[in-house]
């Protein structure tokens, strides 16, 4: 894990050029260039329709874009999705309920063929990190709405990728729950070293959690500004520091920025 | 926090089994009173005292009819069980074996039993019980095939976006999502299917063959005025039916285990 952290390549974990996205009529995405380094927290915000979602399934190769480019780790879209090179979360977790926890977060490397006790132990390790090592032989019906969230991620996280792409996977969970849940996220990516894909529509969650916040608008789906989010150049910020920056001038000053930026798209 | 209310609705529970037994107490003393009271003619419909009395000294022939008739449910009900949910996995695998199978299962469900009885008899002869093991099948294999094809089309879009993430091959979509979300379907089906078998195999007798079943022994005993035992054979196949329900409830109680309803 650690060493994945620190292999800081020039090569980065995303990069999409004039990408368009139409579905019939709808011009859902225009013009999307965008880059991701390696190991960087990335946030996607708009109203709903501006397109963030369909963004992220663009990078994911759940959808075709109509035009533009789609390279995930220096590959085509397609090519890093064939590989598993990136592991997603949804804002449902997906769970599989007729498998134990364990048996969920081992489901991406059962699909990829890896052999049952290695399976096992990553299962395990990934629980370990996630908080739910206790629940590991429990029904997904069994945990909270968090804990199941929580356990997605570990799916996610079990390839070992090297991107994480999240739609909205916080969006169903109270405040409380939700500002642990961040709190964790940090933690996890840190500790991974992959970076992150992040669409949400809380300006105070993008600003939280990015190096930077994608702010976007919609019909069509555009990029109208790129704010620098909390932790400018401080990848090594430690999650407890989260309940600290929203206390911050610097997070507030941000806060307002993105707020600035999405009246401006929609004047 | 919410506990008064909790507390209010623990006791109501032993009223689900006390309000159904009470009624049916009560529908045998009102029926009983009427016949009595209005000399109802007993070929139209015999006291409760009556078929009680001869459900035991017909007893032992119950016992043996009901294990034949129940046996030929069984038989039938596992064969269309097992058609029925093959057919389901290929429509589902394939869309020209959908639309080759899908119409002609349903056109089966439409198929009345009762035409389908003495032609199975004349064809398999009346001297064996596959005609009527397989009459049962009939009827078995539509609530199977159709609750199974939709469970197996219910995918979960968000499972379906899940498996196409992990660049999962059709098999194993198939194998990790597809098969294990049509369980409760599939269960469901054979509930549905298991108190249908009985009436199909106790049906199915009414057409001839073998006298060894309870269909048969209705027949006989209206046949020879025996109404008061003819209602005890029909007894005996209602609760029949009730065992089969009760183990269809059973079975997919103890398969769809740890699942949310």
């Amino acid at each position: 894990m650690s060493e994945l952290a620190s292999a800081k390549s020039t090569r980065s974990a995303v990069e999409l050029g004039g990408v368009d996205k139409r579905f019939g009529d709808v011009q859902a995405l225009s013009g999307i260039e965008l880059t991701l380094d390696d190991g960087e927290f990335v946030s996607l915000i708009g109203p709903s329709g501006c397109g963030k979602s369909t963004l992220l399934r663009v990078v994911a190769d759940l959808e075709q874009p109509t035009a533009g480019t789609v390279q995930v780790g220096g590959k085509p879209a397609r090519q890093a999705r064939l590989d598993q090179d990136y592991g997603i979360a949804f804002q449902q977790s997906g769970l599989l309920e007729w498998r134990t926890v364990a048996e969920n977060v081992e489901l991406p490397l059962h699909v990829h063929g890896v052999g049952k006790a290695e399976r096992r132990a990553r299962a395990a390790e990934l629980l370990e990190l996630v908080g739910l090592a206790d629940f590991a032989g429990s029904r997904p019906a069994q945990l909270s709405g968090g804990m199941q969230q929580r356990v997605a991620i570990a799916r996610a996280l079990a390839p070992q990728p090297k991107l994480l792409l999240m739609d909205e996977p916080f969006g169903a969970l109270d405040e409380m729950t939700r500002e642990r849940m961040q709190a964790e996220l940090l933690r996890i990516a840190r500790e991974s070293g992959a970076a992150v894909l992040f669409v949400t529509h809380s300006i105070p969650e993008a600003v939280v959690l990015s190096d930077r916040v994608v702010v976007m608008t919609p019909r069509p789906g555009r990029i109208t500004e790129i704010v620098t989010g909390r932790r400018p150049g401080r990848a090594d910020l430690e999650p407890d520091d989260v309940e600290d920056v929203r206390e911050t001038a610097a997070f507030f000053t941000a806060v307002t920025a993105v707020r600035e930026a999405l009246r401006k798209g929609h004047g | 926090m919410t506990g008064p209310s909790l507390a209010t609705a623990a006791p109501r529970r032993g009223g689900g089994v006390l309000a159904p037994v009470a009624l049916g107490v009560l529908v045998l003393v009102v029926w009983h009173v009427v016949v009595v009271a209005f000399a109802v003619p007993a070929f139209l419909l015999p006291t409760p005292l009556a078929i009680a009395q001869q459900f035991v000294a017909q007893f032992p022939v119950i016992l043996s009819t009901s294990a034949v008739t129940g046996g030929n449910a069984l038989v039938g009900l596992v064969a269309g069980f097992l058609i029925g949910l093959v057919l389901a996995v290929l429509a589902a695998s394939s869309r020209l074996i959908a639309e080759l199978t899908t119409p002609v299962v349903l056109a089966a469900s439409a198929i009345p039993i009762v035409a389908l009885a003495p032609v199975f008899t004349i064809m398999f002869g009346s001297t064996t019980e596959i005609a009527r093991q397989l009459v049962v099948t009939v009827v078995v294999i539509v609530p199977v095939f159709v609750s199974a094809a939709r469970g197996l089309r219910a995918v979960a879009p968000v499972h379906g976006d899940l498996m196409t993430s992990l660049a999962a091959t059709p098999w194993q979509r198939a194998r990790f999502v597809r098969l294990p979300g049509a369980v409760p379907y599939v269960m469901t089906g054979l509930r549905l299917a298991a108190p249908a078998a009985v009436i199909a195999s106790v049906v199915a007798e009414y057409f001839g063959g073998l006298q060894n079943g309870l269909g048969s022994r209705i027949t006989s005993a209206a046949a020879n005025t025996a109404y008061a035992r003819a209602w005890a054979f029909v007894v005996a196949s209602i609760v029949l039916g009730l065992l089969f329900h009760l183990g269809g409830t059973l079975v997919e109680r103890l398969v769809t285990r740890g699942r949310p309803a």
